[in-house]
């Protein structure tokens, strides 16, 4: 596949001047960039860049000390991990972070949290609309287990899996939100090429299919140049690239950055 | 020699449900944090301590000024809290601006309504369904309280640092408790039947003796049991819980606030405590011993599990009847045979018990197994 050439009018959230630092250490400083509704958005950079740090400050883990995020046109402050889940902000994490007592049903479900709204009480008792809402969901999440190919680990508990379809159920419970903005911490990390290749299919397909708009971090770099329309360089907390794949593979800053100078 | 038997199998497995009832606390908040809550024997404590002195009036030393104004003050927040969280759950679902506004509007509310209340019964004893209902609401502040000043800071930190904040809230409300409300020895009367009742008369001589407080006692548990029990396996609000004690950043990520599910199983929690002080405090009096009680709760914990609401129950049943059993049954037994002075089985029996559990089935009879990919 070559880089995909489509356009994209509408900014969905864009990154203004954000500073980031912890204690002495400095995380991220002055980083700006937008991400445009409906593209699939790469983050790269050498360990250590910030990386997951921008996407913590995105999903509201983190609270940068300058700097500004807007989302769908709102101004965002000191926004907290389960209100940027309530307006539509899923992820995934670099190390695993699944339910682990729990089976992949179960784990898929709890991505559904936010969609669930009949009150405490019926949800006590048991009954009525409670039942009824509990159905529904569990008709979704089954779609979303035959969509990433999981059904015959669909009891099992995650802790047991092979860490390819923990992955997998971790970018499940993902799009169990509906999200309109993904945002997936190196989805292929540790997995082999075919492993690799059916988490490309997966995410093309959800930002095909399903309009999502994806920030991914990754550092397979075929695989980045491949599947995204455009790419962030972060390198020490600094931006030192933003454009397409074939603008990035040309940029200076950006290949000193990875091969070091006087490559 | 069956109907002996059966009257101390049915009196151990009485009192095994008031023991259920106290596990029951741990494994809520063992549950939805991963915390075992050493606090759980101090929150009875302080429950029944509550209950008692609200509906207490010894020789006319009713409430004083000074619990007056408290009383107004906690019944105020407290019900402010009730409204503000019921507001978010049916009607405004979701945090949103103006939240501060709603809140303290609530809070004034709720502290009208409470010095009202607090005005009416303020200067005698409490009828105890209002008691019941003002403690009820204290523990939902006290819930809150615990949220916002120790939890709330605690967020990603290891299970030993948490344990010891418990150890800290344990200590403080043991203290605060008899500050409040004193240090007498006080009585609850829940207007049950004093008369023990006697069943199958017909059958054995003398028939079997029952205490209808302990039946009344089994009745609750059972109740709050299958509520729990349905209530954490099948409900969105279960699953979350669950998944909170799994994974904090994991279960942000997914949308749930982990200040409000804290919130929800320290109330529960306190609600639980509230039902046990109140049965222990109408059987043993209320006093400072009964904050011990959550250390029996400890063997029923391990052989029912740490995370099973039904292996809170059924270890507590075990344990109540075991150690019953053993002292009427055993201790003569070990008195023949190793010429000892006997007694005192009942004592350590649970703990034994727990001993083997650990030896053999380290993850109780209903707690989840550990599985580590390693």
């Amino acid at each position: 596949m070559d880089s995909r050439l489509r356009s994209f009018p509408d900014v969905l959230l864009s990154v203004e001047n954000i500073s980031l630092s912890f204690g002495g250490v400095n995380a991220l400083t002055d980083i700006s960039f937008d991400i445009a509704k409906g593209e699939v958005r790469a983050i790269i950079g050498p360990n250590g860049a910030g990386k997951s740090s921008m996407l913590n400050c995105i999903n509201g883990f983190y609270h940068p000390q300058h700097g500004a995020i807007t989302y769908k046109g709102v101004r965002r402050n000191q926004m907290k991990p389960h209100e940027a889940a309530e307006q539509g902000i899923a992820r995934t994490f670099q190390n695993i972070a699944l339910f682990r007592g729990m089976s992949t049903l179960d784990n898929i479900m709890t991505g559904r949290n936010l969609r669930m709204k009949t009150g405490l009480l019926w949800q006590a008792l048991h009954i009525g609309p409670a039942r009824r809402e509990e159905i529904e969901h569990r008709k979704a999440v089954e779609r979303i287990i035959e969509f990433l190919e999981i059904q015959h680990i669909r009891k099992a508990p995650v802790g047991t899996l092979p860490y390819g379809l923990q992955k997998r159920v971790e970018l499940g419970r993902a799009l169990a939100a509906e999200p309109e903005l993904l945002l997936l911490d190196e989805p292929m990390a540790g997995m082999n090429i075919e492993e690799k290749q059916d988490m490309c299919r997966f995410i093309l397909d959800v930002n095909d299919e399903f309009g999502t708009t994806i920030c991914l971090i990754e550092h397979d770099m075929s695989v980045v140049m491949d599947i995204s329309d455009r790419v962030v360089v972060l390198d020490y907390g600094r931006k030192i690239g933003d454009g397409t794949p074939d603008e990035i593979k040309k940029n200076e800053a950006v290949i000193t950055a990875y091969l070091g100078v006087g490559h | 020699m069956l109907g002996p038997f059966l009257e101390t199998l049915i009196g151990g497995l009485l009192t095994g449900v008031l023991y259920s009832l106290v596990a029951l606390g741990f494994v809520l908040i063992f549950k939805a944090s991963g915390v075992f809550n050493f606090a759980q024997g101090a929150m009875v404590l302080f429950a029944a301590l509550t209950v008692a002195r609200l509906t207490d009036e010894i020789d006319g030393k009713a409430l004083g000024l000074e619990h007056f104004v408290i009383a107004a003050a906690v019944l105020g927040a407290a019900l402010a809290l009730v409204g503000w969280y019921a507001w978010r759950e049916y009607v405004a679902r979701g945090s949103g601006p103006g939240e501060r506004r709603r809140l303290a509007l609530l809070a004034a509310g709720g502290a009208l309504i409470g010095g009202v209340i607090a005005f009416a019964y303020g200067k005698g004893a409490w009828p105890l369904w209002v008691a019941l209902a003002a403690t009820a609401s204290i523990m939902g502040l006290l819930a809150y309280a615990i949220e916002r000043l120790v939890l709330r800071h605690l967020v990603n930190q290891e299970g030993i640092i948490l344990f010891m904040a418990t150890l800290g809230i344990a200590n403080f409300l043991d203290g605060f408790g008899q500050t409040l409300w004193g240090s007498d020895i006080y009585t609850i009367n829940l207007g049950l039947p004093k008369d023990p009742i006697f069943l199958f008369e017909g059958v054995f001589p003398g028939g079997l003796l029952i205490d209808p407080a302990e039946l009344f006692a089994a009745g609750i548990a059972a109740v709050l049991v299958v509520v729990l029990a349905v209530f954490f396996q099948k409900t969105r609000v279960g699953r979350a819980l669950r998944a909170v004690a799994d994974d904090h950043a994991a279960a942000q990520s997914v949308g749930i606030p982990l200040n409000t599910i804290w919130l929800i199983v320290w109330t529960v929690a306190g609600l639980v405590a509230l039902a046990a002080g109140v049965i222990w405090g109408a059987k043993l009096g209320v006093q400072f011993s009964i904050s011990l009680i959550a250390l029996k709760a400890l063997p029923v914990l391990i052989l029912g599990g740490f995370t099973s609401v039904p292996g809170a129950i059924i270890g507590g049943l075990i344990i109540g009847a075991g150690e019953k059993l053993s002292e009427i049954f055993l201790a003569p037994i070990l008195v023949q045979a190793f010429d000892l002075a006997g007694g005192g089985i009942e004592n350590w029996f649970a703990y034994m018990l727990a001993l083997i559990f650990l030896l053999f089935r380290p993850q109780g009879l209903f707690g989840e197994r550990i599985i580590e990919r390693v």
